[in-house]
């Protein structure tokens, strides 16, 4: 391959080995499908499209995410082939059927004197489409008696695309993942600053995939944590604090960096160009505006008790209430109320339905002061239900006795209840709550830490 | 110039001609200049039509010497060419072979019936019935040649060919019926009038024979059971009425996949059928499997270099008798007899040889074998990330400890902090947000699936999950998984977490 960035090593030049053979002769005959699947960025299209350009052979590349319908994908096939006029001979709507008739009248009157290519980029698409899509282009070559080849690329296996009753199978290939030390260090490599040196650019690379290459190995999202950190690393030699080979410094001042780069630029929480603006004015030391929810949503008073009421309904079970919530309870028999699957309790299973009655029992003996049941404490409610922090359960029209269940998890509580003025009995109740659910999942160190963390406040 | 790649050379006033198609061509500029010589080197040479051009070629040219060589001086890179070519063509099916390969009483079954409607004007539906790969479109495509070669069958003949895939409505099946058939009422390409009026015009065509009268059709349907799908079934019904009316000979072939067709057949439909079905299952012994290896590999003999034919045919015959070679048909006879897998198989070998390496070796056919049963699941498990791992080995033991139930991404979360609190030295601790992206890049190569997709009423953290990997696979893919920590090793070999 005469492309600028090939390079050398043996799992890849295998199968780029073994494809080329296939597309050698391009005056015969080639397999009639052939399907090609791999991590993301591995290579595919890019190998696939630069093979197709160098040996100059005919080709149609379709990316399957643009075809809404199989429509634009029959109008790309046979421009690319046969021109845009014979394209524009397709009817409105096309079928499969007017497609293969349409390619054969073409090829009829222009006969392939080389094996022609379609490309089918991001295929795991085609299977949403028409069910007898994906089948008739693996057999084209039979079904239009021309010389033709599609080619399906893929990340995901091919055991997923198989339809029930079984297709003509293609052959199927292996886009090898990169290996860290050889070549994903090489190719990132690939784009160091004029301005400094190689080595260094490698060392900040093996930094960088210290820290994220445990998480991600996404070709294309180093990349871009790379290029966006860059500037942070070079800070101290800019400076003047540092030299270019005192790497254990430069470590020190960019690894808590790239770990806050791992909660917020990592999950795109921020945006690059919020982290780059950010990294400028580090003087303020602003914290960042993320995109979730808990850091800065504002409540009315009276709904951050709501909120607080149904995380306990949605999380404790309804036999527990009488005795969190009622100043005097009788004996409380012990039964084994962990009847079910012992192992699992309902914070991994999720929350659970609640209705109204039960909600507005716990809030009142959950707020502190005497709240009268007027309609802006219902209408809170309904807007807890918008904001997606409550969602109704069961039909809309279920008007008597509707149903909720809390959307929100643990650490959205305890973020709220620390801005409310929150008495004793509050914390009592939710520690209650968390070491009945952990009775069997000893999850001890987070119900300390949450207990001292409302006990700090 | 002709088109199958061989090349007519005109040099120095010598006519190579290579192809028989270029006589023709070359006649006029051969009448333009004094030739020393004409030799001729196809193929075609030595039958009658050979002879004939040969004469026609002494007229023309008068004195000049013409000679005709059986021996072909062809360059060992023509060869090897022309090898690949003629072998890609019958192992990519292009090229119908003489007869279909141990298939010999439904061949004879078939070719009467058709003979019997084409010749003697009898009506038939049959069903050929076969697995994937199996023969059925090959079979038919030798008997419909053989037929045609019929003097009566070839003047008299329609054949009208559906298939499944593309015809996936009987509209347009219609369409595609009356465009086949050059009815009346096709003016250039559009068809007009509604289905109904269409249906009734072809019924009408059929009964009344058309311009000559009673002409046999034949209609093959291709994924028959896919025509069975069509609402209210009305082109099957028509179709194998109008074979049970005996207006004119129609011969309805269905091919299809599944066995079990007649199910999905209504009753009315089913009743017009005459339930004649040809079963085509592989009843190869092993030895004959190697056999047919060998010849689907073996060049046929009239290749014109006859030299380099026997070579090669000789260096086939010693590789189908090695060890190696004969496990690998072996495992590949085992898992499937039919052809289709086979020439995969071939494929892949004989697409390795090239001029450098001009016979094939045992190495080919291990190779493409190896890429042929490589597991593609355990592949693609080798190039996750160690997160993405652990919390792989986190949804197998939650597999192992509740039997297979489904769980969601809490509870893999929960195993996974367990693992790290008590077990993990090398692996540190992992926001949450941070490892639920994690879970969905598993989610997006569908390594885990939602037990009820598309119901997003629950949150995405408690939606419930499968794995999709199999308990070996997963164990499989730690063992080739470049640098695992031995604590995540450990972690997934124990029993109880």
């Amino acid at each position: 391959m005469s492309h600028q960035k090939s390079f050398q090593y043996a799992d890849l030049l295998s199968v780029l080995e073994r494809v080329v053979d296939i597309m050698s002769a391009p005056d015969q005959y080639s397999y009639p499908s052939v399907f090609i699947y791999g991590h993301r960025a591995t290579g595919k299209s890019h190998v696939v499209l630069s093979i197709m350009k160098d040996l100059e052979l005919p080709h149609a590349s379709v990316d399957c995410v643009e075809c809404v319908s199989s429509g634009l994908l029959f109008h790309q096939v046979l421009s690319a082939f046969f021109g845009p006029d014979a394209a524009a001979l397709l009817p409105r709507c096309p079928s499969l059927s007017d497609f293969v008739r349409l390619y054969k009248q073409m090829s009829s009157n222009s006969p392939a004197t080389q094996t022609r290519y379609i490309i089918l980029d991001r295929a795991e698409r085609m299977r949403d489409m028409d069910f007898s899509l994906l089948p008739a282009l693996l057999r084209l070559q039979e079904l239009v008696n021309d010389n033709v080849t599609v080619i399906l690329l893929s990340e995901i296996v091919w055991e997923k695309f198989r339809p029930n009753t079984g297709c003509f199978e293609p052959l199927l290939f292996h886009f090898p993942d990169y290996s860290k030390g050889k070549s994903l260090v090489q190719i990132l490599s690939w784009d160091h600053h004029p301005s400094y040196t190689p080595e260094l650019y490698a060392s900040y690379i093996n930094i960088l995939l210290g820290v994220f290459f445990s998480v991600c190995r996404d070709l294309r999202e180093l990349r871009h944590l790379a290029v966006l950190n860059f500037s942070k690393f070079c800070e101290p030699l800019e400076k003047g604090e540092a030299k270019e080979s005192d790497i254990h410094k430069l470590w020190k001042n960019i690894e808590p960096h790239l770990q806050r780069a791992m909660q917020t630029v990592y999950l795109r929480e921020v945006s690059s160009v919020q982290w780059e603006q950010q990294q400028m004015d580090e003087k303020e030391a602003t914290t960042l505006r993320v995109l979730s929810a808990h850091a800065h949503i504002e409540l009315p008073y009276y709904s951050k008790f709501l909120l607080i009421a149904a995380y306990l309904a949605s999380f404790n079970p309804a036999r527990t209430d009488r005795r969190f919530f009622l100043k005097s309870h009788g004996k409380i028999r012990k039964t084994n109320f962990l009847k079910k699957h012992e192992k699992t309790s309902n914070h991994l299973l999720g929350p659970k339905p609640f209705p109204l009655d039960r909600l507005m029992a716990i809030f009142y003996s959950v707020v502190d002061s005497r709240v009268a049941p007027t309609a802006s404490i219902f209408s809170q409610i309904s807007s807890l239900v918008t904001l997606q922090l409550l969602s109704q359960v069961g039909h809309d029209d279920q008007l008597d006795s509707p149903k909720y269940k809390c959307s929100v998890s643990l650490d959205f509580i305890l973020a709220i209840s620390r801005c409310v003025c929150v008495c004793v009995r509050l914390l009592d109740l939710l520690a209650l709550s968390l070491v009945i659910q952990s009775q069997v999942v000893r999850q001890e160190r987070s119900l300390f830490t949450a207990v001292s963390n409302l006990h700090l406040l | 110039m002709s088109s199958h790649g061989h090349r007519t050379i005109r040099m120095f006033n010598v006519l190579h001609i290579s192809c028989l198609e270029d006589v023709h061509t070359s006649v006029s500029w051969a009448a333009e200049r004094p030739l020393l010589s004409v030799h001729i080197f196809t193929p075609e040479i030595r039958n009658v039509a050979g002879r004939k051009y040969l004469s026609l070629w002494r007229e023309i040219t008068g004195s000049t010497l013409v000679t005709m060589s059986k021996r072909r001086s062809l360059t060992e890179a023509q060869c090897v060419s022309l090898a690949q070519k003629l072998l890609r063509e019958r192992l990519c099916h292009q090229k119908l072979p003489d007869r279909p390969l141990a298939l010999d009483s439904q061949y004879k079954h078939l070719l009467e019936l058709l003979r019997r409607t084409a010749v003697h004007g009898e009506s038939n539906s049959v069903l050929i019935v076969g697995p994937r790969g199996s023969g059925k479109t090959m079979l038919l495509g030798c008997v419909l040649r053989e037929l045609m070669s019929l003097k009566e069958a070839q003047k008299n003949v329609l054949l009208v060919e559906l298939n499944g895939l593309l015809q996936t409505d009987d509209k347009i099946a219609l369409k595609e019926i009356t465009r086949q058939l050059h009815l009346e009422n096709v003016v250039g390409d559009k068809v007009f009038g509604s289905f109904a009026e269409n249906l009734a015009f072809l019924l009408e065509a059929l009964k009344k024979g058309d311009k000559s009268s009673s002409r046999p059709v034949v209609f093959v349907l291709d994924e028959f059971d896919l025509f069975a799908h069509h609402k209210n079934q009305t082109l099957l019904y028509n179709l194998l009425d109008v074979s049970q009316s005996a207006q004119t000979p129609v011969a309805v072939l269905g091919l299809t996949c599944r066995l079990d067709v007649l199910e999905l057949l209504e009753k009315r439909v089913k009743s017009r059928f005459s339930h004649r079905q040809i079963h085509l299952f592989s009843s190869l012994s092993f030895a004959q499997y190697v056999d047919a290896v060998r010849s689907q590999l073996s060049l046929p003999p009239d290749f014109p270099d006859p030299k380099f034919s026997d070579a090669w045919n000789h260096s086939v015959t010693k590789l189908c008798e090695e060890k190696s070679v004969e496990e690998i048909l072996r495992r590949h006879f085992n898992s499937s007899k039919d052809f289709r897998s086979l020439h995969s198989l071939l494929f892949l070998s004989v697409s390795r040889v090239s001029v450098s390496h001009s016979t094939l070796h045992e190495a080919d056919l291990l190779e493409a074998s190896r890429l042929i049963s490589a597991d593609s699941k355990a592949i693609i498990l080798h190039g996750l990330s160690i997160l993405e791992l652990c919390l792989i080995i986190a949804m197998k033991h939650l597999n192992d400890t509740y039997d297979g139930e489904p769980f969601n991404f809490q509870m893999v979360h929960n195993e996974f902090k367990k693992f790290i609190q008590r077990k993990s030295h090398s692996i540190h601790k992992f926001e949450k947000p941070v490892v639920m992206k994690a879970f969905e890049h598993l989610l997006q190569l569908e390594l885990v699936r939602p037990v009820d997709s598309g119901v997003c009423k629950v949150q995405r953290e408690y939606q419930l999950m499968r794995l999709m990997l199999e308990h070996g696979q997963v164990m499989e893919a730690l063992q080739r998984y470049p640098q695992c920590p031995t604590d995540v090793k450990q972690w997934a070999l124990s029993a109880f977490a």
